[in-house]
């Protein structure tokens, strides 16, 4: 209890728990709709590309947020269009661009600054990083995530079960597609700087993973996947804090943890699962 | 007034034509099979039906009402549903979404129609289940309900029965028949099963790779060219007769049933066919 207390003593823990919470239930809400839709990777190659923008970003003393959350957008909207329309297919797409985006952020840092903490924090998240606009943005963000997920629930659930029927009977698969992209993007972004863009990914897949073992209609595995988020990250946070291990790894950490019991608890209750 | 008139009907991919010069027309009551070869383009033609493909040549105009948005479309199961989390009311409300109007969320109206289709298709006591969880047939059946919220007028299969065996195939079959006949749904079913479509269907479009071979009424499409060098000439009435002789004996005990005024006229048609052909062969037999 003290050590609670104590915890919450400090302004920038109270910061990282606040945009955590917020940032752990909209990625699992998303996770669980990329993960069926087969997108589970666009996580890992829009953090690259938030990766690239924020080494500009900070090349060009600009603030990182306000330039990388435009430019995320605009890859996530790339990805699906390539992956929709061209020969390039989804998964070759975002490999192409994920590692062209590192590319060009390792380029620019070691031009600039050189390797630094800095660096460190963009890859691997910083319990530190969150200044209190970023906390600003990242609520809004947030609020708008959850605000258009809540108000199109029933339409994404249509579109990611059956896109062709979804199409057929007069629903607009792209508009919601594109949504989902942007959403994601939003996430992704804001999540960055706390998780690191190599760890963000996580967030997305590991909570939709572990709901999606027990849970048997949607709805559960939404909610499922939202409480599993949050409690990681508050768990995943007190570590870091307690122990000074890395924030975005610890939090991954406790996802992982969390999806092997699930996993055994699979095994245990459905012997012959599919 | 049809519901679907199609006229002089091209579909092309990259400028090759998979679906050549198709005309013909579905009226309120009727049950048109599709069939034709691999490679006919009757996908293609489903598309085109929901308006997803755009022509490359000729019209598609529908009647009665009826909007492209508003057809009950069956598609044919792809792999990510197959382990897809989601609870057969999940599934089976979503079939509600095209209904007029933007709701986030479901109204009361949609949630009985959704109870009204489970009970209607038997699969009410799955309404908790897991869609995942349940066998090929089951699944069939939950997303004909699916199918059948979103319409009101016309339901489109594509190719229903993959994947199922004959028993549960049979059963899927009646069912569609049941719809057809007591709900007055409109249906078009694309397969590649002859016997059923000649069986339950009351007209056959019979797609080849370069042409329409056939559109009519099932009876003239036994005695048709098409039909004939589709099964191997002689092998096939004896083949038909054989399968069908149950089906053909449902019809005529349902045959007072189908007099009921909200019946369509073509299904009349089809069973008085149906009744002078029986007498006919009856006749023929002694």
């Amino acid at each position: 209890m003290q050590l609670i207390l104590e915890m919450f003593s400090y302004p920038f823990m109270v910061r990282a728990i606040l945009v955590g919470i917020l940032i752990a239930l909209c990625a699992a809400l998303l996770g669980v709709t990329l993960v069926l839709k087969r997108y589970s990777m666009i996580g890992d190659g829009l953090s690259h590309v938030g990766f690239g923008a924020l080494a500009i970003a900070s090349a060009l003393n600009l603030a990182p947020l306000r330039v990388a959350i435009p430019v995320v957008v605009l890859a996530a909207f790339g990805l699906l269009r390539l992956g929709e329309t061209s020969k390039i297919k989804g998964d070759a797409a975002i490999a192409l661009i994920s590692s062209g985006a590192l590319a060009i952020g390792v380029t620019v840092i070691s031009m600039t600054t050189g390797m630094n903490t800095d660096v460190y924090n963009y890859l691997f998240g910083s319990i530190l990083s969150m200044s209190r606009e970023d906390v600003i943005l990242t609520t809004a963000a947030a609020a708008v995530v959850l605000g258009l997920f809540a108000v199109f629930y029933h339409r994404i659930f249509a579109v990611t079960f059956d896109e062709t029927f979804a199409r057929a009977t007069g629903t607009r698969t792209g508009f919601y597609n594109s949504l989902i992209a942007v959403l994601t993007a939003l996430v992704i972004v804001i999540g960055m700087r706390m998780m690191g863009s190599l760890l963000i990914s996580s967030l997305i897949v590991f909570p939709a993973m572990s709901a999606m073992r027990l849970c048997r209609t949607y709805r559960s595995v939404i909610l499922h996947a939202a409480v599993i988020s949050v409690s990681c990250l508050v768990v995943g946070l007190t570590i870091s804090y307690l122990y000074a291990t890395p924030t975005g790894a610890s939090i991954v950490l406790c996802n992982l943890a969390v999806f092997l019991v699930y996993l055994i608890l699979e095994r245990i209750t459905r012997p012959s699962s599919r | 007034m049809s519901l679907i008139t199609c006229k002089g009907l091209s579909f092309a991919y990259d400028g090759v034509t998979v679906v050549h010069n198709l005309n013909f027309k579905v009226e309120p009551g009727d049950y048109l099979c599709i069939v034709g070869e691999n490679g006919a383009g009757k996908s293609t033609l489903v598309k085109g039906l929901l308006q997803l493909k755009s022509p490359s040549q000729g019209s598609i105009t529908y009647g009665e009402g009826l909007t492209a948005s508003q057809i009950g479309y069956l598609p044919q199961q792809t792999q990510v549903q197959r382990d897809f989390p989601a609870s057969v009311r999940e599934v089976v409300l979503s079939g509600c979404l095209g209904n007029g109007g933007f709701h986030p969320f479901y109204t009361k109206k949609d949630r009985e129609k959704a109870e009204k289709n489970m009970e209607a298709l038997e699969i009410t006591d799955l309404k908790d289940r897991c869609y995942r969880d349940l066998s090929g047939g089951q699944q069939q059946r939950v997303l004909l309900a699916r199918a059948l919220c979103a319409t009101q007028k016309l339901l489109l299969l594509d190719e229903p029965a993959s994947g199922l065996d004959p028993v549960v195939t049979k059963s899927l079959y009646e069912l569609v028949e049941r719809i057809n006949a007591r709900m007055g749904i409109t249906v078009i079913m694309v397969s590649h099963d002859m016997a059923a479509a000649l069986a339950y269907s009351s007209h056959v479009l019979h797609m080849g790779s370069d042409r329409q071979l056939f559109f009519g009424t099932s009876e003239n499409y036994r005695r048709s060219s098409a039909y004939h060098s589709f099964m191997g000439s002689k092998n096939a009435a004896r083949i038909w007769r054989h399968e069908n002789a149950p089906v053909r004996r449902r019809r005529e005990e349902r045959a007072p049933e189908a007099a009921a005024p909200e019946q369509g006229a073509a299904i009349r048609t089809a069973q008085e066919a149906y009744r002078k052909e029986q007498t006919d062969r009856d006749a023929a037999d002694t």
